[in-house]
Formats: structure tokens, sequence, C-alpha cells
């Protein structure tokens, strides 16, 4: 085990941030989008068309290589953050 | 004849499913923590309901990794019967046990009231107990079963009679009215292929005693006991 490690010392050149959007699917139904949009319009904000929520996740990962970053939360994308019968997923990787 | 009910942190059901089953079962089932590797062999393995971890996520989402949960998925594959009832049904959802996903309900509220089913078919053990196209009333508690799959799934689904339960009026009208949760085609309750694992969103278990407001669940568990004794004589 590395030393640093052993000290809970991280080395942030060895990080980098996954932000991950999870979105419902076209044609999947979000009831609460709707609420919100009802919401938003009985506040007096007009013009607002359809509303769609999701999930905002951010997460640092021990990793230089943004490729591997990247197929590896896809994995836990399609593992565990999203359920992909009814939802999509975006992932951007950055330092 | 042994059947086992997995308890996860948040598990809240888990009680009344026990009971349920001992009643029917005439003796009480093991009760398994979700963080045991090992489970026994069983007949009859059930989730019960609740909000496993919070719901967090997604309901059923981090309970669908438990570790017993792999040794859930091996002894449903060799064609050990599964129950699922309301969070135990979300979490075969997300295990891909059963397909679709249960989805907040349309009306956004917390449902909690007795409900009325149909039964869409009678040839498995989980409905033995009672005949195609009776009407039974039973309790929901949830707010996550609004029931959802693709159209290719749902056809699949209908095509192949994997339906179990309908949610329907007194008189067994299945129409939007009494569509309580939003539910594709008023899903209730679906099996796997073989008819070994079935997923419902309403508490069976919680209707096997007069006292406690109706019987209408009484005949499934009963219906498992009859079924389960003949698979293994």
């Amino acid at each position: 085990m590395p030393i640093g490690t052993i000290l809970g010392l991280v080395n942030k050149e060895n990080i980098v941030k996954a932000k991950i959007h999870v979105t419902l699917k076209n044609g999947v139904l979000d009831p609460q989008g709707k609420a919100v949009g009802h919401a938003l319009g009985s506040l007096g904000f007009d013009g607002v068309q359809e509303v769609r929520q999701g999930k905002y996740i951010e997460l640092d990962l021990e990793e230089t290589d943004f490729d591997k970053a990247r197929n590896n939360v896809d994995s836990m994308c399609r593992q565990l953050l999203a359920n992909t019968v009814i939802e999509n997923y975006d992932i951007e990787i950055e330092v | 004849m042994k059947a086992a009910v997995i308890i996860f942190p948040g598990s809240n059901r888990e009680r009344d499913m026990v009971m349920a089953l001992k009643s029917s079962l005439g003796k009480p089932p093991i009760e398994v923590w979700h963080g045991d590797i090992e489970l026994p062999k069983v007949d009859l393995i059930v989730l019960p309901g609740g909000f496993s971890y919070g719901d967090y996520l997604r309901s059923g989402a981090m309970a669908a990794h438990s570790p017993i949960i792999s040794e859930v998925k091996q002894q449903a594959k060799r064609g050990v019967h599964v129950l699922g009832v309301c969070n135990g049904f979300q979490i075969l959802t997300e295990t891909g046990l059963l397909p679709g996903a249960l989805m907040r309900n349309a009306n956004l509220k917390f449902i909690c009231k007795d409900v009325h089913l149909k039964l869409e078919r009678d040839d498995t053990i989980f409905a033995e107990g009672y005949s195609i196209n009776d009407v039974i009333r039973v309790p929901v508690a949830h707010h996550d079963g609004n029931y959802f799959a693709d159209d290719e799934t749902l056809k699949m689904l209908e095509d192949d009679g994997r339906v179990g339960f309908r949610y329907c009026g007194p008189d067994g009208k299945i129409d939007e009215t009494n569509n309580l949760n939003g539910s594709r085609n008023n899903i209730a309750g679906i099996y796997n292929k073989r008819g070994t694992i079935l997923g419902m969103m309403p508490h069976p278990e919680n209707a096997v005693e007069k006292m406690l407001g109706g019987t209408g669940g009484k005949p499934m568990f009963d219906g498992i006991f009859t079924g389960l004794e003949r698979l293994l004589a």
C-alpha cells in the first residue's frame, strides 16, 4: 500500500472528477417534473413548457486516464447509478 | 418445506410477512439478514415490504446489490420460488429478475388504502388459492408503485400472460378510474417467464385475518403451502 494511502493523504493530481446527469428517457412520464411545471406557472412564470426532473451525481475518482475513468463511470451508471429501463445518463470527466 | 424472509435495513413489513407465512405454512420462515452471504436451501424466498436503505437513489436500488442478493438470484435461477411484495417488487425489478420499473405514483401521493385486484391467472403456486377473474381486496401502502415497462416489454408481458394482478373496481372493472398509481395496463403484479417469481405492489400479508380488516390475502399463502407441498411430494 502506498505510504500516502496509509497516511490518508490524497494526491490531487491523481484525481479526476466525474459529473453524471441521470435523466428520464423520452416517453417515460415524469409526474414530478409536471408538478414542478404547474408550480412555476402558479408563481407567474409564463411560457414554461415541459419540465423534466433528473439527478446530478458528482464523484472524485483516483485515475489519470480520462478514457479509463469514463469507462469505469459508465459501468457504475449501468450497474447502479442509473436504471436504464427508465433513465439515460450522461458523463463528463474533468480534472 | 422451508421459507426464508430476507430482511434489509429499512424493511418494515417483515414481521407481517413472517406471521402470514407461519399461519399458512404451519411453521415460521427463517429470517435472513441482507448482509449474510449464505442462504440455506429453501423452497420459497420472500422479499418483504419497507424502505430498504431509505429508498436512497431509487427504491430497491441499493438492496439489489446487498450481499445476499447474489444467492437469491442463484436460487431463483434454479427454480426456487420468489415472492417480492412492495419494496420486494421494487428490488426484484432493480436486480433484473423481473422486467420494468416502479416509478413515483402518478398523483405523487403516498397511497395507503385497501384496493381491489383482479386475478389474471391461477396456474402458479402464488395464485392457486384463487380462481382466474376473482376480485380480491388487499391493502397497498406505497409511494413508488407506478409500474412502467416500454411498449415492447409490455407487449411481451401481455402476450406471454405474465401479468398476475391488475388494479380494478369492486366489480372487477379494469379502467383508468381504478388505476390508483398510474401503472401501465393497471398492472399490480407480474411473473417471470416460468411463473416462479412474483412481484406485486399490494400487501397480501396484511389481509390474512378478519380482525385486521380482511382475508383477501389468505388464499395466497394457503395456496403457496399446498402448491409447494405438491411440488415437493
